[in-house]
């Protein structure tokens, strides 16, 4: 039993416990499309997190390879009359990610941010001017999954499907944490000139984890669009790479299983003040003020520490 | 062998010549000491001579490759390790961990063996772990491994750092004033790694402005004043240079460096 | 020909705004090392603020002093509510603050205001004025002339009296500067104060010409610094060149080019820069010591 609570993939047999069990808490059908999008966002999160929390870097355009996933879901099948592949969306993130991540990743701080702002921007310009592939402002629908012959719709189906992919997105993550390039990728980010010395292709990495965390991003738009069956641009925009940044940050900067939390609560508060609609960017913005002001670590490395702080002996 | 050799190093920041016309021949299997007053270059050299900097003139050379210009991983990787006078410690990563960073020109997993945690990468990880195990023993920190490394006082941060460039198994290794800003505790600690280092017989260059170390275990010292070279020889030799003495040794400094013989 | 020409004007005009909230930016940057993503929400409340203070019955000249004022009040909040308790977190922290304070704003903006588009008369009518066969809004000379007054009046400031100095002082070395007996705080507060005062005589300016609406904020701001990173962050004649660059540059891409990409212009022009010249045109490059 020991071995087993002190294993290595612990936090993922948690998450995946907590992804089994929720449904028995559901108190209706309802409750699956709010799993759904949790665990989607989770994911974007899970990549992005790994890029700013892990690795020390910063990405506020992010919700731009969102948007390339999602948009690669529709115009795949509607111009192209290609099947629905997910991952034509994740190798075109990772694409996009390869050729600008070079350049803009020898930058730092509050230049790297900006540059990732722009790429962010840039990518929703393009998605929202190209009407003729996209469907401009108003966005266009998306054809349903279809996997060998089954059509994959109904939120019970996608919650197993999201889910699933989370689980599997964390496990992932946990591996690269407790890997040799985890720990080039945590040095980098303590000390860049320190992880140099040690023989560590600095630009190499980090050129790296910014494609990993693109393509996580990417099937994460994919997945939304096909769940919703419609996409516009909005999910590219700068507003929704900063969500995808405070759910980071309210989770834990850095923290896998603050992933959840972070996604869990920016995507439920919306659900659950529909009748405050119009106080949600106020709301937003003044999360994102107070996290960054006074809770600056997050939700779950702030249980860590007090409940740490609990277990300390008075003797110490 | 010479393992490292530099022939008329020399770089300019912003009109200040920081280093001119420096050049130093190392063998392999010695202990080679930089001295000089603060802002004579010593730094510079080191940072020039790990590929932090690149050179205005001169060329470098180690074990035998020309290497003028490389950057600072790619020499890591042909076994040149450094530490650094300004601590650049992983303080959020522990000091077992920190250690085993030290392996990473060692370690052979990909980045998809990584991500699916293949059996090759747990291999790989006790590897390394027992690898920076030994190195974190070497200088004393072995029961240190699990605390974070940002909780170690500083002489211990100090020895963590000898230790994650040991655990590289360098080729060359380069000691940036590993006693600086030490208490005599502390310092009396690092000489005691150090001299066991030497005694393994690893290349050591070292700066450092303890006189008492420098004179003792440094087979020849190479004296730096304002970037360029004044003197080099044994430790005798330059101890008793007259030059040396009045201007950089001190009243203080030659009486240490007399002392050191007792 | 005529074409060239109203490129030109549009172009200075609206360059004339951006160089403005770059300028803001680059107040700021210098007196603190931040970067103030709600720069572009000064202007935005400058204008909202003054047509429905307006709308309440207050005469115009008083409804945009009004705004001037408010404004000026929630650039200093900004400062001592928002960023001073987070002193000594990292740039990127700061700049989440400022982003967070924007989206705030924005979103507080909608409640209290509306989702419309809203203008304003224009200081000296409407009609445009022939030069030639390209015609330019009044409007237009307005807003150029008084941001040449403001950039005038910040120089003269800067370079001739004592506050000026101190300003320079905490730009250059902030320990230096508290241990002459600057009260760096206050400075910071004063470019809060400043940079908002200038982003809401800009909102008050451009409304005539270009309306206002709840969220012009954040384009402004990306454009504003866009223009700040051109010139060179630090250098407040690069934040005045690189604006009047931007503007022309859009107006040349909107008319020769496609209007829908407009907007990317600023965009590119950041991601070249960072990626080619950090330091922009006018900025000094850094030497970082090992």
């Amino acid at each position: 039993m020991r071995a087993l609570l002190e294993t290595r993939l612990m936090p993922a047999i948690v998450v995946a416990v907590i992804v089994i069990i929720l449904p028995l808490l559901f108190p209706s059908a309802y409750y699956y499309r709010i799993g759904v999008l949790v665990f989607i966002f989770a994911l974007a999160v899970v990549g992005l997190n790994l890029l700013m929390g892990f690795a020390g870097q910063v990405s506020l355009g992010h919700a731009g390879f969102l948007g390339i996933g999602a948009y690669s879901v529709a115009i795949g099948p509607i111009h192209f009359g290609a099947p629905s592949c997910l991952f034509a969306g994740a190798i075109l993130s990772g694409a996009l990610a390869f050729l600008v991540g070079r350049p803009i990743l020898r930058l730092k701080g509050h230049y790297l941010a900006v540059a990732t702002l722009g790429l962010g921007l840039l990518v929703a310009i393009v998605l929202t001017n190209e009407a003729g592939w996209t469907g401009g402002p108003d966005g266009m629908s998306v054809p349903g999954l279809v996997l060998f012959d089954w059509s994959v719709r109904g939120a019970y189906t996608w919650y197993w499907i999201a889910g699933t992919t989370f689980v599997g997105g964390f496990v992932l993550a946990l591996n690269l944490m407790g890997s040799p390039t985890g720990r080039a990728l945590q040095a980098i980010h303590d000390s860049e000139i320190g992880a140099l010395v040690l023989g560590i292709d600095v630009a190499r990495k980090k050129l790296t984890i910014f494609i990993i965390s693109a393509m996580y991003a990417s099937v994460a738009g994919s997945y939304l669009a096909l769940f919703n069956g419609y996409i516009t641009p909005d999910a590219a925009g700068f507003l929704r790479s900063i969500e995808l940044v405070a759910m980071v940050v309210l989770g834990g900067m850095g923290s896998i299983v603050g992933s959840l939390v972070g996604a869990a609560v920016l995507v439920v508060l919306p659900q659950a003040l529909t009748i405050f609609h119009e106080y949600e960017q106020a709301l937003l913005g003044l999360i994102v003020m107070v996290f960054m002001i006074f809770l600056r670590q997050g939700i779950v490395p702030s249980i860590v520490a007090v409940l740490d702080g609990e277990n300390d002996d008075p003797g110490d | 062998m010479m393992i490292l050799e530099t022939d008329r190093l020399s770089i300019t920041f912003g009109g200040v010549r920081a280093l001119d016309g420096v050049s130093i021949a190392i063998e392999s299997g010695q202990v080679f000491s930089i001295i000089g007053p603060n802002g004579s270059g010593k730094t510079t050299l080191f940072n020039l001579v790990s590929g932090i900097y690149t050179p205005n003139d001169g060329s470098i050379r180690f074990a035998g490759e020309m290497v003028t210009g490389l950057p600072p991983d790619q020499l890591a990787r042909r076994g040149l390790s450094r530490t650094f006078q300004n601590l650049q410690i992983f303080s959020r990563m522990s000091v077992l961990e920190n250690a085993m960073v030290g392996r990473h020109r060692h370690e052979r997993t990909g980045i998809l063996a990584d991500l699916l945690h293949l059996p090759s990468v747990a291999r790989q990880n006790e590897v390394t772990r027992e690898a920076a195990h030994d190195a974190l023993a070497r200088v004393g920190l072995a029961d240190a491994g699990k605390r974070p490394a940002g909780s170690l006082a500083y002489g211990a941060l100090k020895r963590l750092e000898i230790a994650r460039a040991l655990a590289s198994d360098p080729k060359l290794l380069l000691l940036d004033e590993p006693a600086a800003g030490c208490n005599p505790v502390e310092t009396q600690e690092i000489d005691y790694v150090i001299r066991s280092i030497v005694k393994d017989g690893i290349t050591i260059v070292l700066v450092e402005h303890d006189m008492r170390l420098v004179m003792n275990i440094s087979d020849r010292v190479h004296v730096l004043a304002n970037g360029r070279t004044l003197t080099e020889g044994t430790p005798e030799q330059v101890r008793s240079n007259t030059t040396v003495i009045q201007a950089y040794l001190g009243v203080h400094g030659s009486k240490e460096a007399v002392r050191a013989f007792d | 020909m005529a074409e060239l020409l109203q490129f030109i004007s549009s172009g200075l005009t609206v360059g004339a705004i951006y160089a403005l909230v770059a300028l803001g930016f680059t107040l700021i940057y210098k007196a603190s090392d931040i970067i103030n993503f709600a720069q572009g929400e000064f202007v935005m409340l400058g204008g909202m603020t003054t047509v429905f203070v307006a709308l309440a019955g207050v005469p115009l000249p008083f409804a945009a002093l009004i705004a001037i004022i408010v404004t000026t009040a929630i650039g200093l909040a900004l400062h001592r509510f928002a960023i001073e308790p987070a002193r000594g977190a990292g740039p990127v922290a700061l700049i989440m603050i400022t982003i967070g304070a924007s989206i705030f704003l924005r979103g507080v903006a909608q409640i209290v205001f509306d989702r419309r588009f809203h203008s304003l008369p224009p200081l000296f009518g409407a009609d445009p004025i022939q030069f030639g066969s390209a015609a330019i809004l009044p409007q237009s000379l307005v807003v150029l002339a008084s941001a040449t007054a403001i950039v005038t009046l910040l120089w003269l400031f800067i370079d001739r009296t004592l506050l000026g100095k101190a300003v320079l002082a905490t730009a250059a070395n902030r320990l230096a500067a508290r241990l002459i007996g600057v009260d760096t705080r206050r400075i910071v507060d004063f470019s809060f104060a400043v940079s908002a005062a200038i982003g809401a005589i800009a909102g008050i300016l451009i409304t005539p010409i270009a309306l206002t609406s709840y969220d012009v904020g954040t384009l402004l701001a990306l454009k504003g610094f866009a223009a700040a990173m051109l010139g060179g962050i630090g250098s407040a004649l690069g934040a005045v060149v690189g604006g009047l660059l931007i503007g022309m540059i859009e107006a040349f891409a909107a008319g020769y080019f496609s209007s829908n990409y407009k907007d990317a212009v600023a965009f590119l022009i950041i991601l070249v820069v960072l990626v080619s010249i950090p330091r922009g045109l006018f900025g000094r490059a850094k030497v970082e010591r090992v």
